[in-house]
Parts: structure tokens; C-alpha cells; sequence
């Protein structure tokens, strides 16, 4: 393995006009890339600046555009549906509108927010919480009487996490479903401005728990693109390797609660075990069940000691897993509830931005890790498992696959392991800027850090892979069944506290 | 067709006896709460307290003029950067997981003297609870952390049902409302209903850093300071999460079945 740069340096943002943008992102999703996301931010506190990211063919870099909001800047969201999402966000967050939107209500803030300026303005009054008198808004209008209306939520039964969901249905039959998540907005991306680079990876690790690890790595790679800083070879491996055994963990968890929703009793509680092993694999080895404490810019905080338990135990899992999985596929009352539930069809996936497993399982073969390689992946095998029927059952299948494959990794990795540094110094140059990304359990993640004149963070925008699927997921549901859904969101695997943030 | 119900007793029991005999926790190996020895702080020292991201730390001057270390475990995320910036070993890395306490003070070492002096009375474990209790749990703006180790307490290993301690899904069921996260502005109404609508007698839980004092997410726009002035707690467990023996121990201690580990900020070994 040489020892290269694990970025690319990118292409720098190109400047555009507003005008233009139309024209680039429809460029972008005919030559069959796929915008990520855009965000606002402020390079000076009077000057405001718009960002659009972009993932081109396997291999090339990822292209990024900036254009200043002077004019009107026309909305995108019927050309990158996902986009139009985003450009809620910077509408709610910084108070920039966008012509012309298909969807111009309120997004990541509630209705009823009432911030004195926007909250990522300069001149917002730090920790002052928004005022806020709920309000309802964002549902069709209900001409029959007979349509009935369910609101269920935010708290909802079982420790989950929260969100209202709101169906409106006849019978069993469900005409209409809206999620009304960011009610566990936090304003993250806001809490790492002016911090240092140490306290933002401590920040990234706390945007979605079961993701620690990810939005952690992805936030380091950006910082040391920023600065220009190469890991060793050894600290990447290590990190190639914790990112798997996170992607176990959630993977096993999934198998357990979806077949919890097939009331699959036997089959929840071996799925959970199996979590927990994992879970108990993360502590022995790095002290923490959620892999936390570890990554730092530039490299790793300490090594860590491999033993032979290590393989020995994951083999172990890997053969338990191996069993429970063929009898989860053998099971006929499992997979009558899979198959042809909550069908993903593989061009709302496309438009609508589908990310990781979901849009593996409706037939697209793309993985970050892959197609834009990044830790030690580039010398890694790997495969990438896909399936056309973009129902429950292929999403089940891609995630069984995805742990065998997992497990192989991690075992390659520890073959391959040398001794060596797992650590460089990294020192982000002031009003520098860089990309990180990550292919996490859920999908492709993002994060752009820019950095200040005095060597802090000036802006961390976050691209979540469950806001991609939680923005997917309502055509799955629309015109389906009551009696499917909670199979069917089990079977997209979303965290509400990575779309949120 | 597979035979699942052959399969699980095949298995065998899969659960640990702990607390009840010395069988593994499950936590075998982790990084806990940060123990500090402010008898080796280094004069005008302030390391720890700089690099803190949650201001856990403080090093304030006392009366006579000497430095004095002040550490909230009720802000402390648990993230070991302390640990690794103090140039002496006054901080110092430990394997105790985040221990449950009644008194938001028990969780700050070096108050002046003993918090616990100034206590107006001893809470004593709700009577007639202590075989069975009932929990509702409210996410108010977790990072899912939490509700991964919530979850984690009803898988086989843990099961939590052999201490007679249930998740309930409605609140007028529930004996104790136990809640994660900074509490962000969306969430502060569904929690005051779920609490308004839970009948007394009612205690409430904060459970990870989060929701004892805001943690890492705490003060901007959207979050206030976890239940600090919104609901009255009877039981404070910090950890960034708190894993799953950390949470049963704490709700075992608030049942009186285990006395408590913290006093003062200090531990009781
Ligand atoms: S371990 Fe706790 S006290 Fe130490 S720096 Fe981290 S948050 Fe602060």
C-alpha cells in the first residue's frame, strides 16, 4: 500500500451566477450524477454565500459551486427534489428564499418558530433559545369527510426516537402520509462555529449516536483536506476498520427490529444479542460501545491493540450470523411481510437523492467507499451488493449482505496491518475549506468545514444520509397499508437524530 | 421452515446474573467518567479545564488564593480529552461508568466542602415501588445514543424484566418518566403533556449528559439545558450515553436496591 494522499484535492468551487443554476444541476443529473446537497454560510459576516455539491461519475472528485445570493436565486427542487429540502433549510436557518418553490413551507424550524433574526445570521443573540407557539402546517387539505386523519407522535410507543407521523387514511388504506420531523432539532451544525478542531470531532461524534463513528471520520478527512495533511497508513486502516465494525452493529440491530415488526420474536431477540456482541467487541477494543474517543485530525488519538480475540470473535459472530440470517431468509412468515412491501422504484430513488442500502436495494450500485475511496478502501476489496426489487425484502438482503462483506473486511484488515505512526500533525490553514465523506451504515455522508482567519471552525455543514431517505420515504408509503408501515420503516433503517441534527 | 422456538432453547440463557453475582456487566474494557487528584494539579495549570468542550472543568481561585479544581460530571461527556491534555496525572482515565445520584450537587466535586452537608433532607426510595416499576421514556432531542443503550437494556443479555422494571407505552401507566436529550423548543410541549398526563405518585429521570445538564448541545438556538427549570428530577444519571449497566444500576439505586456510588463528586470505593 502506498502511502498517498487519501484526498484528492478537489477542483475549487466555481463561481456562478444564480441564474446559471438551473442550467448546472440539470447538466449534473443528465450525465447521471447526483447533487448531495447545498448549504448557506457567511465567509464575512456582511457577505452571504450559497454552495451546491455535487457526485460525479465513479472516481472523479466531487465538483462544488458557489454563487452570492444577490439577485433572486431560482429554486432547483423540481430538477433535484432532495435539493429542495435544502433549500427549506438555508430559507428557515439564514433567511435567503428561493423562486419559485414547489414546497415553500417550513422545514428543519417548526411553523410557529419564531426566531428574531434567522438563527445562523451574525447578528442572532447567542443561546437564545427561539421563541415558539406550535402551529400545524404542510398538509393537504381533506375534501371527504370519510378521509380520517391520524397524528401519531412525537412521543410515540416503545423507546424510539421522536416524530410525528401523519397519516391520512380510509379503512386500512393509507392515502396520504407526512412525517413531521426536526423536532429533535439542535442546531449542531451552529454549535461548532468558533470551536476548535478537537472539540468539533467530540461534536461530530454526538450528531447521531449510532453514526458516531462516521460523522466523526467524515468531519476529520474535510479538516485534513483543509489542511492539506496526509494520515498514515496505518492510522487509515484503523480507521477503514472501526467504520465496518460500526456498520456491524447497525446492520445486526436492523435485522433484529425489522424482524420485531414481523413480531419474529425468537428472531428479535437473537438479532439484538448479536447487536450486543458487537456492541461488547466496540468496548474491549477501543473502550467505547459507540467507538467514540478515538479519531482526531489527523490521524488516530491512540493505537490500538490487536489481539488475536479480535479475529477469533468476530469469527464466531460471523458463523452465528451466517445461521440466523439463513433461517430469517427461510422464514415464510418474515418474508411474506418483506416482499412487495413499501416498493422503492429505481427512479424516485434516483430523484429523490435514495442514499446507501435503500438505493442499493432498488437497483443502484453506488458506494462512497467504492467509487470515491477514502481511510484504506482504495486497497481494500470490495463488493457491492445491489438488487432490483426494491422492496423490504431486498433492503433485508443488501444488509445481510453488507455484514458478511463487513466482516470479511475487518479480517483483511488485520492481515494486512503493519506497525507504524497513527498520527501527523494537522493545523488547518485560516479561510481554508474542505470535504469529507463518508459511506456510513445508512447511506453517503458529507461534511464541508471551512475554516476561520484565527484557525476554528467557521461553518460545518452536515449532509445526513437519513434525511436523504427520510425525504424518500414517504412515496413508499403513500397509497399502501397500515398494516405495512411499521415493517416498512423498520425496513429503511432511519435515525430522526442524523436528519434532524 | 425454520423451528425459531427450537432454536432459542437451543441457545440457552443468554442473560448476565449481574448485579445480583459477580457475572460480566457487559462493559468489560470501557472508558468511564474521568477521576481526577487535584492534590497533583500543577500550580496556574489549566489544561484540562481549556480543552474541556463542555466546560465540565473549572479551576477557580479559593479564598486563600489557591486553585481550585471544580469537575461537574453532570456536563461531562465522557470524551477523555482530559485525560489526555493534563501534563501531570491529576486526570486521570477510569472504567467507572457514570453513576446515578438524587442531588444534582452529588455529581460536582469540589464544591465547597460537602454538597451533602447542606442537604435539607435524605430522599428515601419510593415506597412500594421498589419490586416493580414502570417507565415511559421521552426522547427530547437525543443524538439516538441513548435510546441505543435504552433499547440494548431489553435485549437477552441485560433483560431488563428480571428486576420487575417494564417500558410502558402509554404515561398514565408510567411510575417514572424518564428522559433523554437537551430538551430542544419542539420538544418542550409533548414532554410537559407526557409528564401533566403520567398520575402521581411521578417521579422524572434524566438520563445521559444531555438531559441532566444540555451536554455538548446545550445553549444556541434550539436546545435549553436538558430538565435544568423544566420538569423537577428525582434521579440525575449523566454519560454520553450511559451504557446499560450504568442505567440499570441508576434505577436500582433509585428503588433503594443498591445504595448510591457518588457522593460529592467523589466515589465511593
Ligand atoms: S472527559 Fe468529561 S471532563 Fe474530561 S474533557 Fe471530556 S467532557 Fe470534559
Amino acid at each position: 500500500m502506498n502511502d498517498v494522499a487519501a484526498h484528492p484535492m478537489p477542483g475549487l468551487a466555481t463561481l456562478i451566477e444564480p441564474e446559471e443554476l438551473p442550467m448546472v444541476v440539470t447538466e449534473v443529473v443528465r450525465s447521471g450524477g447526483r447533487m448531495q446537497f447545498a448549504y448557506a454560510w457567511y465567509p464575512d459576516p456582511g457577505q452571504l454565500e450559497l454552495r451546491y455539491i455535487a457526485t460525479g461519475a465513479a472516481k472523479e472528485g466531487h465538483r462544488v459551486w458557489r454563487c452570492l445570493p444577490t439577485s433572486g436565486v431560482p429554486s432547483v427542487a423540481t430538477i433535484s427534489p432532495l435539493l429542495g429540502w435544502y433549500e427549506r433549510e438555508i430559507t428557515d436557518l439564514f433567511g435567503i428564499t428561493f423562486s419559485n418553490h414547489p414546497e415553500p413551507q417550513r422545514l428543519v424550524l417548526h411553523e410557529g418558530a419564531r426566531p428574531i433574526v434567522p438563527p445562523f445570521d451574525p447578528s442572532y443573540p447567542t443561546a437564545t433559545p427561539i421563541r415558539y407557539e406550535p402551529a400545524d402546517g404542510g398538509l393537504p387539505e381533506i375534501a371527504s369527510e370519510d378521509v380520517q386523519r391520524l397524528p401519531f407522535g412525537p412521543i410515540r410507543a416503545d423507546v424510539v426516537e421522536s416524530v410525528e407521523l401523519i397519516f391520512l387514511y380510509l379503512g386500512e388504506h393509507i392515502l396520504y402520509f407526512h412525517p413531521q420531523l426536526f423536532f429533535k432539532h439542535r442546531g449542531m451544525e451552529k454549535r461548532f462555529e468558533g470551536r476548535s478542531l478537537e472539540a468539533g470531532t467530540v461534536l461530530a461524534e454526538r450528531v447521531s449516536g449510532v453514526g458516531s463513528f462516521c460523522h466523526a471520520l467524515a468531519f476529520c478527512q474535510a479538516v485534513e483536506q483543509a489542511a492539506h495533511c496526509t494520515v498514515p497508513v496505518r492510522a487509515r486502516m484503523l480507521r477503514s476498520l472501526l467504520a465496518e465494525l460500526e456498520r456491524l452493529y447497525n446492520h445486526l440491530h436492523y435485522l433484529g427490529h425489522l424482524a420485531h415488526t414481523t413480531t419474529l420474536k425468537v428472531g428479535e431477540a437473537e438479532g439484538k444479542l448479536l447487536e450486543e456482541r458487537a456492541k461488547q467487541i466496540n468496548v474491549k477494543l477501543t473502550g467505547s460501545r459507540f467507538l467514540r474517543s478515538l479519531l482526531v485530525p489527523g490521524g488516530l488519538r491512540r493505537d490500538l491493540d490487536l489481539q488475536d480475540w479480535l479475529s477469533a470473535d468476530l469469527e464466531s459472530l460471523r458463523a452465528e450470523t451466517a445461521v440466523y440470517v439463513n433461517m430469517l431468509e427461510n422464514t415464510n412468515s418474515h418474508l411474506d411481510r418483506l416482499i412487495t412491501t413499501g416498493v422503492l422504484p429505481r427512479d424516485i430513488a434516483f430523484d429523490q437523492g435514495a442514499t446507501g442500502p435503500i438505493q442499493r436495494a432498488s437497483g443502484f450500485d453506488r458506494d462512497l467507499r467504492r467509487d470515491h475511496p477514502y481511510a484504506a478502501y482504495g486497497d481494500l476489496p470490495l463488493v457491492v451488493p445491489v438488487k432490483a426489487s426494491g422492496d423490504a425484502h431486498a433492503r433485508q438482503q443488501v444488509r445481510i449482505a453488507e455484514i458478511d462483506n463487513s466482516i470479511a473486511l475487518i479480517q483483511r484488515i488485520l492481515l494486512l496491518l503493519r506497525e507504524g505512526p497513527i498520527r501527523t500533525e494537522c493545523i488547518a490553514l485560516p479561510l481554508s475549506e474542505g470535504l469529507g465523506w463518508v459511506e456510513g451504515p445508512r447511506g453517503s455522508l458529507f461534511y464541508a468545514v471551512h475554516i476561520a482567519r484565527n484557525g476554528t471552525l467557521a461553518r460545518v455543514k452536515i449532509k445526513s444520509p437519513s434525511l436523504s431517505n427520510w425525504r424518500v420515504f414517504p412515496f413508499t408509503v403513500h397509497n399502501s397499508n397500515m398494516m405495512d408501515y411499521a415493517i416498512n420503516e423498520a425496513s429503511f433503517g432511519l435515525t430522526v437524530a442524523g436528519c434532524d441534527r | 421452515m425454520p423451528f425459531w422456538t427450537f432454536f432459542g432453547l437451543q441457545k440457552g440463557n443468554a442473560t448476565t446474573s449481574w448485579p445480583k453475582s459477580d457475572e460480566p456487566t457487559g462493559q468489560e474494557g470501557m472508558l468511564g467518567m474521568p477521576r481526577f487528584r487535584p492534590e497533583l494539579c500543577g500550580s496556574e495549570c489549566n489544561a484540562c479545564a481549556s480543552i474541556c468542550p463542555t466546560q465540565a472543568i473549572t479551576v477557580e481561585k479559593s479564598k486563600s488564593g489557591e486553585d481550585r479544581l471544580r469537575v461537574d460530571y453532570g456536563r461531562c461527556v465522557v470524551c477523555q480529552l482530559c485525560v489526555e491534555a493534563c501534563p501531570s496525572e491529576a486526570a486521570f482515565r477510569s472504567s467507572d461508568w457514570a453513576f446515578g445520584t438524587r442531588e444534582r450537587g452529588d455529581l460536582v466535586l469540589g464544591e465547597h466542602a460537602d454538597v451533602a452537608a447542606g442537604r435539607q433532607h435524605e430522599r428515601v426510595a419510593p415506597d412500594g415501588f421498589r419490586r416493580s416499576l414502570h417507565i415511559r421514556h421521552v426522547d427530547a432531542g437525543s443524538c439516538n445514543g441513548c435510546e441505543s443503550e435504552l433499547q440494548a437494556l431489553n435485549n437477552p443479555f441485560y433483560n431488563l424484566h428480571r428486576l420487575g422494571i417494564f417500558f410502558t407505552p402509554s404515561p398514565r401507566f408510567a411510575d417514572l418518566l424518564l428522559v433523554t436529550g437537551p430538551v430542544t423548543y419542539a420538544m418542550h410541549e409533548p414532554l410537559r403533556s407526557a409528564y401533566a398526563a403520567m398520575p402521581g405518585p411521578r417521579w422524572v429521570m434524566a438520563v445521559g449528559t444531555c438531559a441532566v445538564s444540555g451536554g455538548i448541545a446545550s445553549g444556541g438556538y434550539a436546545c435549553g439545558n436538558g430538565l435544568e427549570g423544566v420538569l423537577p428530577v428525582e434521579v440525575y444519571l449523566p454519560g454520553c450515553p450511559p451504557n446499560p449497566a450504568a442505567i440499570m444500576e441508576a434505577l436500582l439505586m433509585f428503588l433503594g436496591r443498591v445504595p448510591p456510588r457518588i457522593r460529592g463528586g467523589r466515589f465511593a470505593d
